[in-house]
């Protein structure tokens, strides 16, 4: 089965609403999350401002903080792989999250 | 109209009590005697304070922290004051406190520029507000809890939060909820609950709003009652604080205040006759300490009636200029911003007003606007000046107009999912926060081409407004890729400008009000931002009143007429006590013009 972990920078909620800007992109991920979760893929979402000890844990993401500090977030890893760092996947980056995630059965989301 | 006096029964006195009213009524005071009556009655008490601005140690005269501390000199009395910042500056420790050492330092800055809004603040205040009501095991111990709570606009936010949240609670399905950054909430949902029945519940908890004899308060309270009775809170009385009986009959002024007190309760008959009401008559001294607590419910008098005082050796007062003559400074400029701040209920509203009619007669173009949300500018400014506009930061308004900017902009971008996302989180608590900062630095950027005059809101709130100025600040310059508003991203530099921005500190002239201006200073100088000048208002320096009572009071005002100048104010505007209330262009600039010499012939 196919796990997408997503590391947030500190955010008030899943939107990005109760930032001072708004980012579509940021929108349309928190939903394809959700419809993704439906069609059996593992979602992990965490918060920095939330779940700090979650960015310490992984060895990848912590390397990365290390590394590129605060912007690398946000950072998308499917199956543990580094898919996309430092800001949120557009949009032709999500159909390709989409393929990846559910192969052939990924016509059943567009 | 005959009130009786407020001497509330023990046994018969609700577990909970909330004081609510306008800024200045006397809340604390009225709380504090009120829970040492329940003590010195053999009750064991809590006296709970979640005003920002609390002061609640000066009343008590015992240092006071976020634990029960017991009140010295009144067995069974405890208190405690949560501070919303401390308490937002505790959970932030919670959270990051961990994680020093573990996550890179640039991590653990932006966690920290997250936690420093003004929700996490409102959150965590509310948290441990909830705890003290919805969670029995933290007052078991107590036959009381009494809450001397915020300045209305601010209790308001917190109890209707209670409401709000458990219906977010109960409605959000997408799992992803925007309750803020307090994580696991929903673990807390028990207590939430728990507190909004309990809020319900008339014979557990009763309202107790407090008013002044003026119209403004009893507006206040009469909204109030109504507000909190639509939230389910219908156990509520009112009391009015500081009735003012002379007694002597010789002096107009004197006769004039006491009018004043009388029309101001007739004009809210039909409110007063709608509920319990009761009265406490008005003190000749600040109430501090357990015995001025006895003295506020106690029946005793403290000044034989028809006493004269002895002719006292003649005082001189501090040199202090009138409100014209720092309208006359602020005027060079031709534009820019003028703020009044100060604790609720010192007159920002009729200061505020009063320069803007100066101002606009004066040939300037002026606009008139609050982020008071008690506001009654437009009552105050019953007249129209040529020059002169007005408008009202309300919550509500900016916050629908904001959620609709936001689907405008960003819903095309979106798939249908999406936006039911974006939909669900901006019914969130925060959406007001933001929306209410967006339009203050919208009035405060339309100064560049005229004067804007802000009635800001009570102490605590335009702190909490002033610090969410700041990190919002930061949290722009990180994410260059949003597209702000200009008057956003200026907003904390033109506040900070000496040229652009005139601060004045309202006060009057009483311990408390002094003293929380002075507090005030300092958290703005902290922002690096430096108060033009201070406004002392309704002094009855030089009232030349017989009445024993007034005399008193106007000799208590002396020390803090001379704090003010010599320890706090680089000028320093003073203000009479006005006989009438200021309503209407004419009066408002009658009172701008008067100075300390004229009231003295």
């Amino acid at each position: 089965m196919k796990t997408i972990q997503v590391y947030d920078p500190p955010l008030c909620c899943a939107t990005g609403v109760c930032g001072t800007g708004i980012d579509p992109d940021l929108v349309n991920l928190s939903t394809l999350l959700t419809r993704l979760s439906k069609h059996g893929i593992a979602v992990e979402r965490y918060n920095l401002g939330q779940r700090p000890m979650a960015f310490a844990e992984n060895s990848v993401v912590k390397a990365l903080l290390e590394q590129a500090g605060k912007s690398a977030l946000p950072l998308i890893l499917v199956d543990g792989k580094v898919q996309v760092q430092g800001r949120y996947p557009n949009a032709e980056e999500r159909s390709a999250m989409v393929r990846e995630a559910l192969g052939n059965k990924a016509e059943a989301l567009s | 109209m005959k009130l009786a006096s407020y001497q509330p029964d023990p046994a018969t006195t609700t577990r909970f009590l909330f004081f609510t009213g306008k800024g200045g009524v006397g809340k604390t005071s009225l709380s504090c005697a009120i829970a040492l009556k329940l003590a010195e009655a053999g009750k064991r008490v809590l006296l709970v304070s979640t005003d920002p601005a609390s002061n609640l140690d000066e009343v008590l005269e015992t240092a006071l922290t976020s634990t029960p501390t017991a009140v010295a000199g009144a067995p069974g009395l405890q208190a405690i004051n949560i501070n919303p910042v401390a308490a937002a500056a505790a959970y932030r420790e919670r959270l990051i406190g961990p994680m020093r050492g573990v996550l890179p330092e640039s991590a653990l800055q932006s966690m920290e520029e997250q936690l420093s809004g003004s929700c996490t603040v409102e959150i965590a205040a509310f948290d441990e507000f909830s705890g003290l009501i919805g969670d029995t095991a933290m007052t078991k111990d107590y036959d009381h809890v009494i809450f001397d709570t915020a300045p209305t606009g601010h209790t308001l936010r917190l109890m209707s939060l209670a409401k709000a949240w458990d219906q977010f609670l109960a409605k959000n399905t997408s799992g992803t909820s925007c309750l803020g950054p307090l994580a696991g909430l929903e673990k807390q949902r028990g207590i939430y609950e728990a507190t909004v029945k309990i809020l319900a519940d008339t014979s557990a908890t009763t309202l107790v709003l407090v008013s002044r004899p003026q119209r403004a308060a009893l507006r206040e309270a009469e909204r109030t009652s109504k507000e909190l009775r639509a939230l389910g809170m219908n156990n509520q009385c009112l009391v009015i604080n500081g009735i003012f009986t002379t007694t002597c009959a010789d002096d107009v002024i004197t006769q004039a205040m006491q009018q004043r007190g009388l029309s101001a309760l007739s004009s809210s008959a039909e409110f007063i006759r709608s509920l319990p009401t009761f009265a406490v008559p008005l003190r000749s001294i600040n109430i501090l300490g357990i015995g001025g607590l006895r003295l506020l419910l106690g029946g005793g008098i403290e000044v034989a009636p028809g006493a004269r005082a002895q002719p006292k050796d003649r005082w001189t007062p501090p040199e202090m200029e009138s409100l014209e003559a720092l309208v006359a400074t602020i005027e060079r400029q031709g534009h820019g911003v003028i703020m009044t701040m100060g604790k609720g209920g010192v007159g920002k509203t009729t200061v505020a007003a009063a320069i803007a009619v100066m101002l606009a007669r004066r040939g300037h173009q002026v606009h008139l606007s609050t982020t008071d949300p008690a506001a009654h500018v437009a009552q105050t400014l019953a007249g129209q000046v040529q020059g002169l506009t007005l408008s009202k930061i309300d919550p509500a308004i900016e916050t629908a107009t904001y959620q609709a900017d936001v689907m405008r902009e960003q819903g095309p971008a979106m798939d249908e999912a999406g936006r039911a996302l974006l939909e669900e989180d901006l019914r969130s608590p925060c959406t007001e926060e933001i929306a209410v900062f967006r339009a203050f630095a919208r009035e405060v950027g339309r100064g560049s081409n005229r004067f804007v005059v802000l009635d800001t809101a009570p102490t605590g709130h335009t702190l909490l407004l002033l610090d969410a100025s700041e990190s919002y600040q930061r949290e722009l310059e990180r994410q260059a890729r949003t597209t702000q508003p200009e008057e956003v991203l200026r907003l904390l530099e033109r506040l900070r400008d000496p040229v652009f921005t005139h601060i004045l500190l309202i006060t009057l002239p009483e311990a408390t009000p002094v003293h929380e201006a002075a507090a005030l200073q300092e958290d703005l100088r902290r922002a690096h931002i430096e108060p033009f000048a201070w406004v002392i208002n309704a002094s009855l320096l030089n009232s030349g009143s017989c009445d024993p009572l007034l005399q008193r009071r106007e000799e208590t005002e002396h020390r803090y007429l001379r704090e003010v100048v010599e320890k706090h104010a680089t000028r320093t505007a003073w203000l009479p006590w006005q006989p009438e209330e200021p309503v209407g262009p004419d009066a408002l600039a009658r009172l701008a013009s008067t100075s300390l010499q004229s009231a003295l012939r």
